[in-house]
């Protein structure tokens, strides 16, 4: 009955995000203020009964009814409670629905939180939303229904979730990321809307700004959950594999980063209008290719949902509606945009302007060396696949000019900046950041002229950069003290992001260039010794888990004869999928992990054991961490929530 | 010229250099990073119509069905080779390290490696998929017609149970 209910809810909301795509809309046009009123509660009963929908299914998974193929295919009966919900968007179907319900949670926030919005604005907004929800629940209805029964016939036992998804980091990655994917949407919404109305001012950017920087924010948290559940769950220590779903979600990033720092100088400026637009539409439009590469089987991966190519057509055909007449909105109504102001060459514009072209040329290799291998193969050339150098090698040319720039940038004033008061400042912070670089490389013995000294570099410079520029901002105010409250909260998000980022590139670099790896045959009793570390393999017995058996292995570590940490790897048997999962062992410090794996049994009594000790790897989640904190600062600026000044408000209205 | 003008000029010609060099840049580091996949069959026979065969010290990735009875480990070290199929010819693929978790007699597997003779590839790399009905598409292709039986199907012969 629930999961009739489901369906039904699922329905509802479907007919409902059809009125939201057309009333509203068309109000806008007729300048009807009720159709225009209707957009909000409409938006809202979308979001309830999209929410009553995803109940249902958890139900149905918490009940394990096993009728339905959805809880049949992802979920047992032996399954832990918690990732008997977890595996309700463990399945295409099921992460379907959890897309739908964040895309109407969005747009339930949208027509909640923006009091401030004039009602045709905010109308359309809520309309183009209205427009992108009845493609995704029309899918998740009609293509892939996770309330779907096989009756007559069902299995007493379900097939249990994939053992890869029983982990905490799935708990929490779909959700993050998928928050993130959909949230662009919203920027979207108001670009499409705005291009409606044919305006665009500070107003317009400063009402975008926040909704874009919530769905950075979910994007970057997602992504590094994605890494490091990929770090601890896959087992074999690496954490960005630049597989092509990966891939799917770093483009967005890349385009969301550039819109993020485009909306600034749009802001603070009144410029950059139409390239702002254009990053706003691409961010959402990388969103949708994501979905489409992930979901339609075009390419392999690890992740890839079972491949269906009706789904892939579908998806393809609503992409290319959005991007398309997202386009011709954009042709049509943009050469008609101009920026007023000036700016030199050496100003913030030009640094921020430098920093979109470095992000999209990014973002055009990550696009480049992901769908090469299709048009390769679709061209009849042969399969072929991208090697992880390719990718390495263009990001390593990128992050010097990038990292180079981003210490230089936040300190340059808008419109125009003389070199020479830079000067003094800016070699401060050279000579600090050289020390600091060279100081940690010396203490661990290893300044080389290799990757890591150039992360080192790179990143404290950045890093420092951004901590003297904001120790500036605040002397400007009299005493440091003073200027901690009169700084901008979104100026604090900034500097926290830019170290953010600093930490990982230090943490990728530091853990490229000093990452040890052995793979050793151990028996009982031997020890294998590597970067300093002795590890002692004490025992191998037999796992008896919930739903799983296997074998454990129990180490010591040793450093230098004394006792470090005691290390307990897995090799998991699921009974009901029949695979086999390697649970690493991983001890954490800032400064280093220590990760073992334990591999097949060897003939002879022994066991292969993959061995790393990987310096600095937490950082590059922690700087992942550090960005998304920086967001959540900025995002509490009070600007945000500022009521509207009278005259702005009716400036926008007319429009 | 105006000023104004002269910096968009700039900018333009700027940005169209930089594109150029990044573009150039990223070809050239594509060829060096393509790795063609080839089937057993495919690398004894010659890939395509003009039957091209990879040369000796060529990166490539191989895919296809591990021969049962043909893993051969080294008693001391980590050191393996197994066999696979596809259709024809065998090939045999040595490799030094630990196997992946799926990685199975009679299952399809990936590996990545450098051709070291006509029919010997030395892998630094090897795949399974985390699916056990899992074939690498292009083995499939090539297999069309030749049951597949998945391990789930095969008597269980491991010690996991």
């Amino acid at each position: 009955m629930i999961v009739e209910a489901g369906q039904l809810a699922l329905t509802f909301a479907f007919a409902l995000s059809l009125l939201l795509a057309i009333i509203p809309l068309y109000g806008s046009f007729v300048a009807n203020q009720r159709m225009l009123l209707l957009a909000k509660p409409l938006a809202l009963g979308q979001f309830l009964f999209c929410l009553l929908a995803m109940l249902a299914l958890i139900y149905a998974f918490r009940t394990n009814d096993f009728t339905v193929v959805n809880v049949a295919q992802n979920s047992s009966s032996t399954l832990p409670w918690y990732y008997q919900i977890t595996a309700s968007f463990g399945s295409h179907e099921g992460s379907m629905l959890l897309w739908v319900l964040m895309l109407a949670g969005w747009t339930a926030l949208v027509a909640q939180f923006s009091k401030a919005l004039p009602l045709l604005l905010l109308g359309r907004i809520l309309g183009i939303l209205g427009v992108i929800c009845v493609g995704f629940i029309a899918f998740s209805l009609f293509m892939s229904n996770p309330f779907e029964r096989s009756l007559p016939f069902f299995p007493v036992e379900g097939r249990d979730l994939n053992p890869l998804l029983q982990d905490f980091g799935m708990i929490m990655h779909p959700p993050t990321l998928y928050m993130g994917y959909v949230g662009f949407a919203v920027a979207f919404a108001f670009a499409i809307a705005a291009l409606m109305g044919g305006r665009f001012d500070s107003v317009w950017a400063r009402w975008v700004r926040p909704w874009a920087l919530a769905a950075w924010l979910f994007l970057t948290l997602g992504i590094m959950l994605g890494s490091w559940w990929a770090y601890n769950e896959l087992g074999w220590g690496g954490w960005w594999f630049w597989d092509p779903v990966e891939n799917a979600s770093f483009m967005p990033w890349l385009a969301g980063t550039a819109l993020i720092h485009s909306l600034a100088v749009t802001e603070k400026r009144g410029t950059f209008k139409s390239w702002t637009v254009l990053l706003a539409l691409a961010a959402f439009a990388l969103s949708l290719v994501g979905a489409f590469l992930v979901r339609s089987g075009v390419l392999v991966s690890v992740h890839s949902f079972a491949t269906d190519p009706g789904r892939g057509m579908y998806l393809l055909v609503f992409l290319l509606l959005m991007v398309g007449g997202s386009l011709l909105l954009y042709g049509m109504r943009m050469n008609s945009v101009r920026s007023q102001a000036r700016y030199q060459l050496f100003s913030r514009e030009m640094m921020l302007w430098g920093n979109n072209i470095f992000l999209l040329t990014a973002c055009l290799i990550v696009f480049l060396g992901t769908l090469f291998p299709l048009f390769h193969k679709e061209l009849g050339l042969g399969s072929i696949s991208i090697g992880e150098p390719f990718f390495n090698q263009m990001f390593y040319y990128l992050t010097i000019p990038f990292a180079l720039m981003l210490g230089l940038g936040p300190w340059v004033r808008w419109k125009q900046q003389q070199f020479t008061p830079l000067v003094k400042p800016l070699g401060l912070v050279f000579v600090a950041a050289l020390i600091l670089a060279l100081g940690v490389l010396a203490s661990m013995q290893s300044v080389q002229a290799n990757l890591a000294l150039l992360g080192m570099l790179l990143g404290a410079w950045v890093g420092v950069s951004a901590l003297a520029e904001v120790m500036l901002r605040m002397r400007q105010f009299g005493s440091v003290t003073q200027g901690l409250t009169k700084l901008n909260a979104s100026h604090y998000g900034m500097t926290l992001a830019h170290i953010g980022f600093a930490v990982l590139v230090i943490g990728v670099a530091m853990t490229k260039t000093y990452t040890e790896e052995r793979d050793v045959r151990m028996q009982e009793g031997d020890t294998a010794t590597l970067a300093g570390y002795q590890f002692t393999l004490v025992d191998v017995y037999d796992l008896d888990g919930a739903n799983y058996g296997g074998q454990a292995a129990e180490l010591d570590v040793r450093k230098d004869g004394r006792y470090v940490t005691h290390l307990h790897a897995e090799k998991r048997f699921y009974r009901i999928q029949r695979t086999i999962m390697t649970e690493a062992a991983v001890h954490a410090r800032l400064s280093r992990d220590l990760y073992v794996s334990l591999g097949e049994e060897l003939p002879g009594n022994a066991w292969a054991l993959r061995i790393q000790v990987k310096p600095f790897v937490r950082w590059i989640w922690l700087g992942g961490l550090l960005m998304s904190l920086g967001a959540l600062l900025a995002l509490a600026d009070k600007r945000y929530r500022r009521k509207m000044p009278p005259a702005t408000k009716q400036e926008v209205a007319n429009a | 010229m105006q000023p104004r003008r002269q910096k968009r000029l700039f900018a333009i010609v700027l940005v169209i250099g930089l594109l150029t060099g990044a573009v150039a840049a990223m070809l050239y580091a594509l060829q060096q990073n393509i790795d063609l996949f080839y089937t057993p069959s495919q690398l004894v026979d010659g890939l395509g119509e003009s039957k091209i065969k990879p040369q000796v010290g060529q990166r490539l990735r191989i895919g296809g069905m591990v021969v049962e009875g043909s893993v051969k480990r080294d008693p001391d070290s980590l050191k393996v080779s197994f066999d696979l199929v596809d259709t024809g010819p065998l090939v045999t693929v040595i490799y030094e390290g630990i196997l992946p978790d799926l990685f199975r007699e009679g299952q399809g597997i990936v590996a990545q490696g450098v051709l070291q003779d006509a029919t010997t590839i030395k892998a630094s790399e090897v795949l399974a998929k985390h699916d056990e009905e899992y074939m690498p598409p292009e083995v499939a292709d090539a297999l069309k017609g030749i049951k597949h039986v998945p391990p789930s199907q095969q008597p269980v012969s491991g010690s996991y149970e």
